[in-house]
Formats: structure tokens, sequence, C-alpha cells
């Protein structure tokens, strides 16, 4: 019987990888045009190189796979990673770091796993910590809000600096990168500084700052500047979570277990240990929790099993921001909680009708 | 739209279950009438889960309508009757509606046009009846679960002993999309539904009655609800719209927020459930003494001009329904049994019409596009919030997919009811349930294989022990022979009486085992995925023949 | 650098000793080996493994003497279940021993049996019933396919006949995909 008909069900609803796809790429635009609004034209020219690498990358690795291009291809996804991969790269970065992080994540963390479905590491944090460690200078320098800047640069003096390192006549590179928020929190913390007083130092309002010419790294709730990226990303995450493309648990379980280690470390110590809402507000804070450690193929897949791997994350995040050797933590959070994902799913099933839940 | 008493009951809600177009309307709005008689009726002779009727009559008889063709074989069976009056002409191999499209035996019968009853006659009050006896005469009558499965009714009209069952449900939920036969029923014939859930509820003993309709069909509701007016016992319920709400187990859930076991039975919890359509052949059965020769059918999709339900004799080719409702058969993409979420394609349009066909879909290719092809899953886990069961098909994909069926044993593979909501949501377009059959027909394969093989141990095992006796035997005689003086003959009579007693014995043992192994070798009927028997017990290792 | 090397050579000695405790003190005891193996083979019985029938094949791979891949009834399933079983790698069957084939059940020709009970000596199941002089027949639910009827006959009655699918058997196949076929 080789004209076997198929199987039931002979009807199926609308959704599709592709569509899946666009959607989070949609949802990420609230987020990406507040970072621009901050932090200038840079990360457009980065995610639009990391794309084409991404897509040329994955045509390539199909190819050599023996695979059909196009229907994979179309899925979109490795847009996806590559504009994850993007937002986790300093806006100035050098065109080579973007090309090195993308190609890692695409061939070495997604195709040789076995393609899309069968990676068991997020590519996009694969990518990001293989540049972290490499590069860790290229990789931590970021600029400050634009209004800070001793000149804005434009689309295309931004492009110039990342494809060829020229500056305009005249500037600095040092004039326009310095540490994020989590960093400066962290060094000056180290120093022994008080939270109070490192707000007090970089927290100040724009008149006061530029009067002392001190750049604020401090917003009104957040890193300046990044709170309302992370405000955008929150945005889109709830859309995404309203459309059913994700799933409430990872988010609301990561969210929650940072807000609540971030609270009783603050409540316990104020002056050595940033208010929940910071962290909540900083970093890549929104941005892991509704578009990376949401990421299906790498997560845990039952519902209980999500809230599990969310809230791993969320602690895992607090414990490298507060004492690790990293500024930001998501990527190493996520690629550990991500080794857990087997054992995860092995203890967490749903309980399946009519029995008993052995 | 639900109004009178149903709205007071408490509902329950299962897990998952999707929202597919429904397209019931297009078939609504003609009545039901009796489709024409075709020149040739083929009935085959498994139309039910279980074993195959056997043929009681001849290639040539001249046979009356409503006369038993072919009698059940085992408990798990069901007769077939004659539908109409004619001549048996073949008795043999021929296409019948199945996935695979394979053939199988049928009775083929060319209708005289005169439609004689056989001699028939109604119960006259079955309440005097031990219900012992109703469940034999509806057994006779050859009813089966109409809704789809196949499941001989009356199996499930026996509560065994000490069982108390409080709830029977008529399941007139009908939540396939397209499938309208079970909402023109209820419209039009509510008193002969009422008239069988009578009779099931005396079989029973049950002491409330539930009718459970979708809120989609306001007609039927109203229409049971005014023929049970003033039963105090009956409520017809309204629930609201989700696929597949229409499975039992799911329906139970609903209505008395009681989880039937995974491995048991409805009946383990005090509730049976029917489907109207088989409430109402129990009632033609009883109170007219009609065996089930014919039922509704609806015929539908895009490429029938005049969708409608046809009262169909059993046997009667799907292509002359087709026919009959200004069907293009050119235009037919794909021909299904049953619904598009769990029928199955056809391979053919001349195949006969049997006990558990409720639709005839000839949809065209835009009502039911070709399936896309299948990509990588991304384990975003929509089957997972689909699942009426609370599976997670994700998994069960992966271990199928990859042939590791003890791991997909471990995720509950077998409580899959196969009903196509995973499928229906996936992104990547896995056909999910493929894959679960699949998984569970290899499964079911390696079990018959094995059985085969621990038979064929055993008689091979018996072969040598035999041989070595044997050879022990002759060794013992020519001994004998030499040493004959020493031995007294009457001593010898007895060895060789003993021996004799040995060899008719074992002989008894090999025909034991035998005729274990044929009654083993039938039943074996369990493909259909909404099966109501438990599945293990009946691939238990064979045990050795006791004496 | 020395201490580095006593201290090592000491935990290896210690080690090795824990470890050849272990495998005296937590030995196995008898042979269920052979039953594990000989439940995974198809027992037909047939001899194409150059063993007379299952279980002297189970045991000779037991022993080590034969290799898994030696049983064409079983084909790839058996092959992988023993790979399992054994925690070898799986590999192809031996085509010293025969190819895959579909499968079959014997028939005898009733008309042209001539009842030399030839067939039923050769039957490793006992499957064939018949006296001297009388027809014979094929119980065709205990027959193993094995063929080793077939060589005997003295006038070519029997015939192996595919186990035709029938709607009770007939099982989904497994989804094509058309995008990993490419591959």
């Amino acid at each position: 019987m080789n004209t076997l008909p198929p199987s039931s069900p002979h009807t199926l609803a609308a959704a599709s990888v592709t569509r899946t796809m666009l959607q989070v790429i949609l949802a990420l635009i609230p987020g990406l045009a507040v970072y621009i609004w901050f932090f200038g034209w840079g990360i457009s020219i980065n995610i639009a190189f990391a794309v084409t690498v991404a897509v040329a990358a994955e045509a390539v690795m199909l190819s050599l796979r023996k695979r059909p291009v196009l229907p994979y291809i179309s899925d979109c996804s490795a847009i996806v990673t590559a504009i994850l991969l993007a937002f986790a790269i300093p806006p100035l970065a050098p065109w080579w770091i973007t090309f090195t992080g993308v190609l890692f994540a695409i061939v070495v963390a997604k195709h040789l796993y076995g393609g899309l479905g069968y990676n068991p590491f997020n590519p996009a944090m694969v990518g990001y910590v293989m540049l972290l460690i490499s590069f860790p200078r290229e990789m931590t320098s970021w600029t400050p809000t634009v209004n800070f800047l001793p000149h804005e640069l434009g689309f295309m003096e931004h492009a110039i600096f990342i494809f060829t390192g020229q500056l305009p006549a005249g500037l600095a590179i040092d004039a326009f990168t310095e540490a994020s928020p989590l960093d400066t929190l962290k060094t000056n913390l180290g120093l022994g500084n008080t939270v109070s007083e490192i707000k007090a130092q970089l927290g100040l309002d724009e008149a006061t700052s530029r009067l002392l010419s001190v750049i604020p790294i401090f917003g009104v709730f957040g890193g300046k500047g990044w709170e309302w990226v992370n405000v955008g990303f929150l945005a889109g995450g709830l859309w995404l979570i309203y459309k059913k493309i994700i799933g409430w648990q990872i988010p609301v379980a990561m969210l929650g277990a940072l807000g609540t280690m971030s609270l009783l470390f603050f409540l316990f110590d104020p002056a050595q240990y940033a208010s929940p809402v910071f962290h909540l507000f900083s970093g890549a804070t929104m941005l892991a929790a509704f578009f990376i450690a949401t990421d299906p193929v790498t997560a845990a897949t039952s519902p209980s099993g999500r809230l599990v791997y969310g809230a791993g994350i969320g602690v895992l995040m607090y414990i490298i921001r507060a004492w690790g050797g990293y500024p930001d933590s998501v990527a190493f959070a996520v690629l550990l909680m991500n080794m857990a994902v087997p054992i995860i799913d092995h203890y967490f099933k749903p309980r399946v009708f009519g029995r008993n839940g052995d | 739209m639900s109004q009178g008493a149903g709205t007071t009951r408490r509902l329950w809600k299962f897990h998952g279950g999707v929202h597919p177009p429904l397209h019931k309307d297009i078939s609504t709005t003609l009545p039901v009438r009796a489709a024409r008689l075709p020149d040739r009726l083929v009935l085959p002779l498994h139309q039910h889960i279980g074993e195959p009727a056997e043929p009681i009559v001849g290639k040539g008889e001249k046979i009356l309508k409503g006369q038993m063709l072919a009698r059940p074989q085992g408990y798990v069976s069901a007769p077939v009757h004659a539908p109409t009056s004619g001549t048996v002409t073949d008795i043999g191999n021929h296409p019948v509606p199945h996935p695979s499209g394979l053939s199988a035996p049928c009775l083929v019968i060319e209708p005289d046009g005169e439609e004689r009853w056989i001699d028939h006659q109604a119960v006259e009050d079955y309440t005097a009846l031990p219900p012992s006896e109703l469940r034999n005469l509806i057994r006779e009558a050859g009813i089966v679960g109409l809704g789809g499965a196949g499941f001989p009714a009356y199996i499930k009209y026996n509560p065994g002993h000490q069982k108390v069952i409080q709830t029977l449900i008529l399941n007139g939920v009908e939540c396939e999309p397209y499938i309208t036969c079970d909402d023109m029923l209820m419209r039009e014939a509510p008193q002969d539904i009422l008239g069988g859930l009578r009779v099931i509820q005396h079989a029973l003993q049950a002491r409330e009655c539930l009718i459970a309709i979708e809120d989609n069909k306001p007609q039927a509701i109203a229409s049971l609800q005014q023929a049970t007016a003033g039963c105090d016992d009956i409520e017809v319920v309204p629930v609201p719209t989700v696929y597949p709400q229409g499975s039992e187990k799911q329906l139970i859930k609903v209505l008395t927020g009681k989880e039937v076991p995974a491995d048991g039975l409805a009946l383990n919890i005090g509730v049976v459930c029917a489907n109207v359509g088989t409430a109402a052949a129990v009632h033609r059965a009883i109170n007219r003494g009609e065996p089930l020769i014919s039922r509704y059918v609806t015929i539908t999709g895009g490429a029938v001009a005049a969708p409608r339900n046809l009262d169909v004799l059993l046997g009667t080719p799907m292509n002359a329904l087709i026919g009959e409702c200004d069907g293009d058969p050119a235009r037919i993409a794909r021909l299904i049994m049953g619904g598009p979420m769990m029928g199955f394609a056809l391979h053919r349009h001349d195949l006969p019409v049997i006990k558990t066909t409720n639709c005839i879909l000839a949809a065209t290719a835009s009502d039911l596009p070709p399936p896309r092809p299948e990509l990588p899953c991304i384990r975003c886990g929509a089957c997972a919030d689909a699942c009426p069961v609370n599976l997670l098909p994700q998994q069960l994909y992966w271990y199928s997919k990859h042939r590791n069926l003890d791991r997909a044993q471990e995720y509950d593979l077998f409580d899959c009811i196969e009903c196509g909501c995973c499928s229906y949501v996936c992104p990547s377009h896995i056909p999910l349930v493929q894959y679960f059959r699949y998984a569970k027909g290899d499964i079911w394969t390696q079990e018959r294989e094995k059985e085969k093989s621990d038979i064929a141990r055993r008689r091979h095992e018996f072969r040598q022990f035999r041989i070595e006796r044997e050879k022990a035997e002759r060794k013992a005689r020519r001994a004998r022979k030499k040493a004959d003086g020493a031995q007294s003959e009457r001593e010898r009579k007895k060895a060789e009486i003993q021996a004799a007693i040995a060899r008719t014995q074992a002989r008894r043992q090999a025909a034991m085992k035998e005729a274990e192994k044929r009654r083993k070798a039938h039943g074996r009927g369990r493909q259909k995925a909404m099966d109501e028997s438990p599945r293990a017990p009946d691939n238990a290792p064979e045990k050795e023949p006791r004496k | 650098m020395l201490p580095a090397i006593i201290v090592l050579s000491v935990l290896a000695i210690i080690f090795g000793l824990l470890l050849g405790f272990a495998a005296i003190r937590f030995k196995v005891e008898g042979d269920p080996l052979v039953d594990k193996i000989d439940a995974q083979l198809p027992q037909t019985q047939c001899g194409q493994c150059s063993y007379p029938g299952c279980r002297p094949y189970a045991e000779a791979i037991a022993k080590g003497e034969a290799d898994i891949n030696q049983c064409p009834p079983g084909g790839e399933t058996t092959i992988m279940a023993l790979a399992d079983l054994l925690d070898r790698d799986p590999k192809p069957l031996n085509p010293e021993n025969g190819v895959i084939k579909e499968k079959t059940v014997a028939v005898i020709d009733e008309t042209r049996c001539i009842g030399c009970t030839l067939c039923i000596q050769a039957c490793p199941v006992d499957a064939i019933l018949g006296a001297a002089k009388h027809m014979h027949t094929v119980i065709a639910s205990e027959c193993t396919g094995c063929d080793l009827c077939v060589e005997p006959c003295p006038v070519d009655c029997i015939d192996m006949v595919p186990v035709g699918q029938d709607i009770l058997t007939w099982k989904w196949p497994y989804p094509d995909n058309p995008l990993e076929k490419a591959s």
C-alpha cells in the first residue's frame, strides 16, 4: 500500500513554526525601538548583519547536511537566534564579534547537534558565552545612553565604526563606552561602596550629572536606559503570552524567583544588595524571561517542569549577578538549566487522565 | 441558548481540547429520508470491535429482511442481519472500509425489491424481563456502539456482580466537525431515543439518566427537553462545545467530575455511556423487534451539492449515497469515513456503509488540504496543552519516532485516544497520531510474534522430548527382547500399556495447547482507539494448559 | 614528584583491589543469559544460523562462539534486541546465513501428497499432521515458516506461501517524511 492516504486528523489549525517565529520577532520590536532610542543605531546594524550571517550559515549548513534548504530555512528560527544574539552584543562591538558569535551559534550550537529541535543548548546563549569568554573586553564595552555621548553618532557613523573601527575625526572610543549598570554596580560594591552611595554618585538627575560631568548609570528604577528597554521587552513578552505563543510558566517562574531572591537579600542588607526592581529591570532580565528562557527546544517541556526550569534560571541569575564573576548572568543561568532539562523532564510529568500520578 | 432545567447542573472541565471549525450547518438543512435501495449490498462480517461474525446462510440462499445472516463468534462479537430481502450472491473477500484498504470476508446480497420482513415481534413488556434477557435480545439484534467505535452494546449494559450503576449517560455530544447524524436523530426521533434510554436504564437499573448535548445544537436540546418533559430521572444537559468532548471518558468527567481509571471502564465508577443512535437502535430492537439493519449517515463535504443525512441500509455502497446527494466524484480529493479529526480516508468510493459509518465526508482539496511536510519538533508543548488525556505528545513522538517503544509506553502511549488534537495544533505539522498508531501497532505485532515464538519454542522442546523418549523406548524394547526370558509376559504387557497411556497423554496435551492457541488467535480484534476493552490482559503470555 | 607518584600508585592499587573484590563478591550466579538470548530469537528452529535450532544458537552466542547477526528470520529486530541485551554494536545480517524474507507458511498441495511422512519428521515444531500413506496437512497457525519441510518432500508438493495481511493484523506504517528522506 504505497498510496496509503494520510492518517487522521485530516484538518490542521493554522499554526506553523514560521508563524510562531515571526510573531516572536514582532514581539521584539517594542524593546528594539526603545533600545535604539536610548543607545543609538548600533543595534539595528548589528541585527541586520547578524541575520544575514545567520541565514547564510544556516543555508550552508543545511546543504552540507543534505537537507532541503528552503523548507527548513523558511522556519525563520535562525533569524530569531541572530536577533537575540545581537541584543546580547554591545552596540558598538566590531563586526567580527557579531560574525564569530552568530557563526558559532548556528554552526556549532545548532547544526552540529542536529539542527532545530535537536540542540540541547540555546544557540544564541552558546554564541554569547563563547564571545564573552573569548573577547571579554569587546563584550563588556557598552555604551551609555545617547544623550550623554559627546557626539550623537548617526546611522552611517555607527556602520563605519562597526565595520572599520573609524570614528568621526576628533573622537576617541573611550568616550563612547563604559561598563553596563550591572557591571558598574558589581565593581563598586567590590570596592566597598554601598548601593546608596553608588546611587548617589551615579544615579543623579540629568542636570546635576552634566554639571558634575558624571555619566548616570541608574535610572528611575533600573539601569539608566535599560529600565525602559526592559519595559519594552516586557510589553512584547506579555503580548506573546496573550497570543499563546509562549506559556506563562517560564517567565513567571523566572521573574518570580529572581524577584524573590533579590527581595530577600535586599531586605537583609539594602546597602550591599540592589533592590528587586533594579534586578528585574536591568540587563537582559526581561529579554531572558520572555524570549531566551522560553526557547521551547531547550526548555523543559511539561508545564510543571517549566515552572522548575524558569525558577532555576531566576535563582542562578541572582546568584551569578550577586556573587559570580560576570556582571550579567542570563546566558550562564540558561545554559546551566538547559543541562538540567532532561532530568526535569523525567521528574515533572503531568498527571495523566485517569491515573494517580505515579 | 440552553434554557430550562439543564442550567443548574454543575459541569467540570477536562484538560486540553481544541475548537476546529465545525461545518455542521451545511448538512442539517434538509430533513432525513431513507436512502434508495441499491442494486447490491455488501455486508462485512466484521463491523464491530471483537471477533468477526460467522455466516449461517449459504451462497444462493433466499433471505428475508431482518434475518440473521451471520452469528456472533465468542463473547465480544455481534451478528449481521439482512438489511432487505433478496438473495445471497457471494460470500467472500471484498474491499471494506478500513484504513488499510484491505479486503475482508463479506456477504453480498442482491435485493429483490420486495422488502419482505422475516417474522419478528416486539417485546410486550420489557420491564417484566430480567436484565440478562434484555441484554441477550440486544445482542441478538446486532447492536453495537453507533458513535464510531462499534463496541458490542450488550456488553456495556452488563454491570456485573454487585455493581450499582448510578448514572446512565446518553451521548449526544457529537463533537466531530461535519457530522450531524446524531443531531438530526435527536431533532427528528426523540421518542425513539427516549424509548431506548428506558430499556437500557432497565437493563442497568440505573438511577439517573443524563442526555448530554453540545450547546451548538439548540434544536436537538429543545427536542429532547420536550420529549423528556415530566421525567424526573432524566435530565438533558447542554454542555459547552469543545472537541473531543464526545469521547466517553472526557464526557463522564465533564458531567460527573469523576475520572474513569486509565486501565478501567466507566462501569468501575458506576457510569455507563451510550450513544443516542445506539439508544434508538435498542428501542427498535426491543419495542419493534427489528435488528440493526440501517442507520443515519451524514453525507457531506464540498464535493456534494446537497449535503444531508440519510437513513441508510447497512451494506449500501457509498458512491450511491454520494450520487443521491448530488455529489461530484471528480471533485473528491479525500473521501473520509467519520469526521476530519478521527475518521479515516478511504481508498475507493464504492465501499459499503457499515454499522460504524456515521459520516461520509466527500472533501474537496480546499476542505481538507493535503498534509504539509513534517518539520522538526520544536518542543513548544502546544500538543501537551491540547491533549485531553494530559499526555506529553512531544515526548511520545520523540520515542515513537526513534522506535524506543519501551519509553513510549512509560509515557503512557496506550492512554492516547487518537483524537487528533495534538496533530491539529502542531506548528511543525507532525503527524503525531500516526506516529502513535505506528508505535502501538508495532508493540502489538511484537507481542503477537513473541507469543507465537513462545508457542513454537514449547512445541519444539516437546518434540525433542518426544524424540528422546521414543529413542529410549526403542532401546528399552531392544534390551527387553534380548533378556526376554527373564521377564514375564504380564509385566511386559503392563509396560506397553503404560507407554500407550503416556503417548495418549502427550497427544492430549498437544491437542489442548492447540485448542487454546486457536482460541487466542481469534481474540485479537483490537485496532480501534476508543476500544472499551482493557488493553493488557489478552496479551498475557499463554499459560500451560491445565489437566 | 616522588610522593605524588607513590600516592597515585597506592591509590591505584587500592582501587584495583576494590574492583577485583567487587567482581568476585557480587558475581551474578547461574546462566540466565542463554534464556534471555533464546527469548529474543524467533524460534523458527530453521537452522539458518548454522546451529541446529534456536537454543543451540543462543548457547553459542552466550559462549561467544557465534555472532548476533546470524538469524535471518529475526531480522533487524532480533539483531537490535540482541545488541541491546548484550551491549554490543548492532551490525547488518550476515549474508552467509541467508537474507531477510517475507514471513511465510508451508502449504501442502493435498492432491499431490503421497503421505510419505518425511515432512512430518522434518518439522521442528510438529506443525504437520498426517499418518503414513495418508494425506498430510500443515497447521498454519503453528507453522514457523522455517522451510525445513520443503527439501525432504519427494514429490515437491509443499509451497511456502507468504503470510498475507488482513485487517486484524494490519498496522499503521511509520510516517513517511519527504524532507528527511532527502538526506
